[in-house]
């Protein structure tokens, strides 16, 4: 528990640099021992769409990082059933490892972790 | 209780930078502790001794320094995202062969195990982002 981080995402890439930026927090948390689980809230989860170009002219594409987060032992990423039905996504259009929760249990998993960084 | 702020927006494009240093006064006020800011993203911006809004506004790095000052405070920012933005304290001029710097003492440079270190040490870190 102490050791738990959950790193929530709530805007979509190219949005800025704030994916890229929360995804290193993940990778540097990751490097230092913690047990990281990424929720994607909102926008958030057109992060996780397969098939994305490297994106805005100049900017990196940011699903390769998320792609190889489990080589660093971060393998929990979670979606919201209800968010990704109202975006119009279902689950086979997103990346790997791609977990489905109910929304009724996003409480329990915030609580349940000892440090939340929202991105 | 113990507090530590994560501060993502620049000062004078975001409310975040002036949100948090309202907070942190009143949290002080309150008898709380502040042990530290980690500015990130944009945040970085709050660093710069180079920024001069006119006189009759707030100067932003001075309020942070002021807060350090008072309460010793510690004012920590991410190197990587200040390095892409143009934030550099000397030595980070020096190698990278900049012609100039913008960043001095009580800001640090720092990596993000700090934001880490940070959250292990207090109660509550509250984040300020939009």
């Amino acid at each position: 528990m102490t050791d738990s981080v959950l790193i929530i995402i709530r805007h979509a890439p190219h949005d800025g640099n704030r994916l890229r930026e929360a995804l290193d927090v993940a990778l540097v948390g990751a490097a230092f021992g913690k047990s990281v689980r990424l929720l994607f809230l909102g926008q958030g989860v057109v992060a996780l769409l397969k098939g994305q170009g490297p994106g805005a002219p100049g900017q990196k594409a940011t699903l390769p990082i998320i792609d190889m987060l489990d080589m660093y032992d971060i393998e929990s990423l979670l979606v919201v059933d209800e968010e990704l039905s109202q975006l119009g996504l279902s689950q086979d259009q997103l990346a790997a490892h791609v977990e489905v929760v109910a929304k009724a249990h996003v409480p329990s998993i915030v609580r349940s972790t000892a440090s939340v960084f929202t991105f | 209780m113990t507090y530590g702020l994560l501060v993502l927006g620049a000062p004078y494009s975001a409310q975040a930078p002036h949100s948090a240093l309202r907070f942190a006064h009143a949290l002080l006020a309150r008898g709380h502790t502040l042990l530290g800011v980690f500015f990130y993203q944009d945040g970085v911006h709050n660093a710069s001794q180079l920024m001069a809004p006119p006189q009759d506004e707030l100067n932003m790095r001075d309020a942070w320094v002021a807060l350090h000052r008072e309460h010793a405070v510690a004012l920590d920012v991410c190197i990587a995202a200040a390095l892409r933005r143009g934030v550099v304290d000397e030595s980070e001029a020096h190698r990278h062969g900049l012609a100039s710097h913008n960043i001095e003492a009580p800001f640090e440079l720092t990596g993000l195990g700090q934001l880490f270190e940070l959250r292990a040490r207090c109660d509550r870190l509250m984040t300020f982002a939009g």
